[in-house]
């Protein structure tokens, strides 16, 4: 993100706020109504003083945010072979995307999601379904993602995707979804 | 005397509740030389139609066990009382067992009573008479004690007809998924909600005394934990949760503990609460999956499923020494094992050219066997005497549960009224 950017952003703003207030203050006066406008007028100063173009200049940095990585990679699934947990290397990009995504959001967090498909008992694919999400985890975490921001579940074999019988269901039912909150 | 109860028999006959209902079994594999038993329509001569059938609930507890089968054609004759058996005539007929008995009902408690006797036709001889009282809502439990009486003089095992089974049902409503844990006589009747969920519900197991039952349930948002239901209260108790995984419960025979699954060091192993302190202890510690854990009848070792080998198999632990040995080599996959009541079997799931069974290991010689011929067969449970198990399996893509004998040579399947069942746990014996 370029920094003078963000400022000349920030600086703009500023002056739309400045002129904000300035036409507030004249159609305010306009009306004759001057106590009330004297008083927030006082507030605003009062409590900020030369803060204020920080202040400014910070809420303009999320909203520059907002509009380059508001939207969260757009792969949210990843899938796994039968019976495996290793994280297959067609997934990396997917997965750095979500890195990325995390690194430069320190304040969003995922739940890793692990499923399985039905063959197998429950409790084991529950444990299967927990180390394909620890698997996505420790791949986040080596790309420099906080634990504070993951957290593993497993639904094992209880929420399968497709309900068949097939070998192409049960390859989308082996899957750890990556839900932020 | 003779005309008179021929008279009461039919009137029992055309009366009687529509005994078909009791046939919600499909045999799918018997015995070639299953015990011809004859019952008579237990004699009842009061003014009302009894909302139970005893004989219709008999007969298909002892046709369920593949061991026994109904003459082929009508009855004979229908006697209430001894004097009205004739052996030569049953003797024509061809049953191997005979039972009569009647009905009757308190005039003061309105309790009924339900006198039996059981014959060995050739042998013209009563080998077993007894009197059952109880109530108009326990008359199905006074069937399957008379069921488990004769089967018991019949076969020399004990029966396990009169106990319970546990399972899950899953149904899609407009409303979203529900998830129902029930309990139902072994039979499938009765059927009985007691915790309902949106989320799944898996792994119901019973305590050994069969008043509770613990299973795992799932937060929306996936995590596991442990609840208890109380069979007699209805009370439902969370145990506490750990980081990860809680799942798995298993009651030691004791009752004092239990041994369950839980992953906050990272990945799944085994661990044991004291159900009173709640104290929690470590059994197992691996980097590979250790989940499912099962008591043995002597609350000495834990068989339990793990993967430490590469693939999922059967291992026992000793928790004297905390010596680990795998039991089971047969097969790519081996998962949710438990002992029979007098430890010379274990049933698990298994796996072998890629379809599911249900297999049972012998113990002593170490043999392995698979007991059904249907796939994606899961959660074996033991009936208390050992002779059958129940397991759930699909049917047309529907969760279904069926029984098959311990020796692999019987099975049948109780075909699901409404939705998915699965998750099967067979009760204790009751007291």
């Amino acid at each position: 993100m370029a920094k003078s950017k963000l400022l000349k952003l920030a600086a703009l703003a500023f002056a739309a706020v400045l002129a904000g207030c300035a036409s507030n203050s004249s159609t305010d006066a306009d009306s004759g109504d001057t106590s009330t406008v004297e008083d927030v007028v006082t507030e605003e100063t009062g409590s900020t003083g030369g803060d204020e173009l920080i202040i400014i200049e910070e809420s303009v940095e999320e909203t520059v945010e907002e509009v380059a990585e508001m939207i969260t990679p757009e792969v949210s699934t990843v899938y796994f072979d039968f019976d495996k947990a290793n994280v297959k290397p067609e997934w990396k990009d997917a997965l750095d995307a979500h890195a990325a995504y995390l690194i430069s959001n320190p304040g969003s967090s995922v739940i890793l999601e692990g499923h399985c498909d039905e063959r197998g008992t429950r409790e084991y694919n529950l444990a299967l379904g927990e180390r394909r999400a620890t698997a996505v985890s420790a791949y986040l975490k080596l790309n420099g993602v906080a634990t504070s921001q993951i957290e593993i579940v497993s639904f094992g074999e209880e929420k399968p995707v497709d309900l068949g019988k097939t070998d192409a269901a049960y390859s989308l039912n082996r899957r750890v979804e990556i839900k932020y909150q | 005397m003779r005309h008179l109860t021929t008279i009461l028999a039919l009137v029992a006959v055309t009366f009687a509740p529509m005994s078909f209902a009791e046939f919600r079994f499909v045999i799918t594999k018997g015995y070639d030389q299953a015990t011809e038993v004859a019952i008579t329509n237990f004699c009842w001569d009061g003014e009302r139609i009894l909302p139970e059938d005893i004989s219709s609930i008999v007969y298909s507890d002892l046709e369920r066990t593949g061991q026994f089968k109904r003459p082929s054609g009508p009855l004979i004759a229908n006697p209430c009382n001894p004097e009205d058996v004739y052996f030569r005539d049953w003797r024509l007929q061809g049953p191997d067992y005979l039972v009569i008995g009647n009905i009757e009902q308190d005039s003061v408690t309105k309790k009924y009573i339900v006198n039996y006797r059981l014959y060995d036709v050739f042998r013209e001889m009563n080998i077993h008479h007894a009197r059952i009282t109880g109530s108009e809502n326990q008359l199905r439990d006074m069937a399957h004690m008379v069921s488990d009486a004769i089967y018991e003089k019949m076969s020399g095992v004990k029966g396990a007809f009169n106990t319970k089974l546990a399972y899950v049902t899953h149904n899609r409503t407009e409303d979203g998924p529900v998830y129902n844990l029930e309990i139902s006589d072994a039979d499938g009747h009765r059927q009985k909600v007691i915790y309902k969920s949106a989320q799944s519900i898996i792994s119901p197991a019973w305590s050994a005394d069969g008043r509770n039952i613990a299973f795992t349930t799932f937060s929306e948002k996936g995590r596991t934990s442990i609840k208890i239901a109380n069979r007699i209260t209805g009370q439902i108790t969370s145990l506490p949760s750990y980081k990860g995984i809680n799942s798995g419960a298993a009651f030691s025979p004791d009752g004092k503990s239990l041994a369950f699954v839980n992953s906050q060091t990272g990945n799944a192993d085994i661990y044991v609460m004291n159900l009173e302190t709640k104290k929690v202890k470590q059994l197992t510690s691996h980097w590979a999956i250790d989940t499912e854990p099962s008591w043995s009848p002597d609350g000495k070792k834990l068989l339990f499923t793990s993967e430490r080998g590469g693939r999922p198999q059967i291992y026992q632990l000793t928790l004297d020494t905390g010596a680990v040995e795998r039991l089971t080599f047969e097969g790519s996959f081996n998962a949710r094992a438990h002992y029979s009541s007098d430890g010379k079997h274990i049933v698990m799931v298994h796996q072998s050219s890629g379809v599911f069974h249900v297999a049972a290991l012998n113990t002593e010689t170490r043999e392995l066997k698979v007991l059904s011929e249907t796939d994606l067969d899961e959660s074996p449970s033991i009936a208390p005497n050992g002779t059958m198990l129940i397991y759930a399996t699909q049917q047309k893509n529907k969760g279904v549960l069926a029984w098959a004998s311990l020796d692999g040579e019987i099975a049948s399947i109780m075909p699901a009224e409404r939705g998915h069942v699965r998750e099967p746990a067979w009760s204790p014996y009751l007291r």
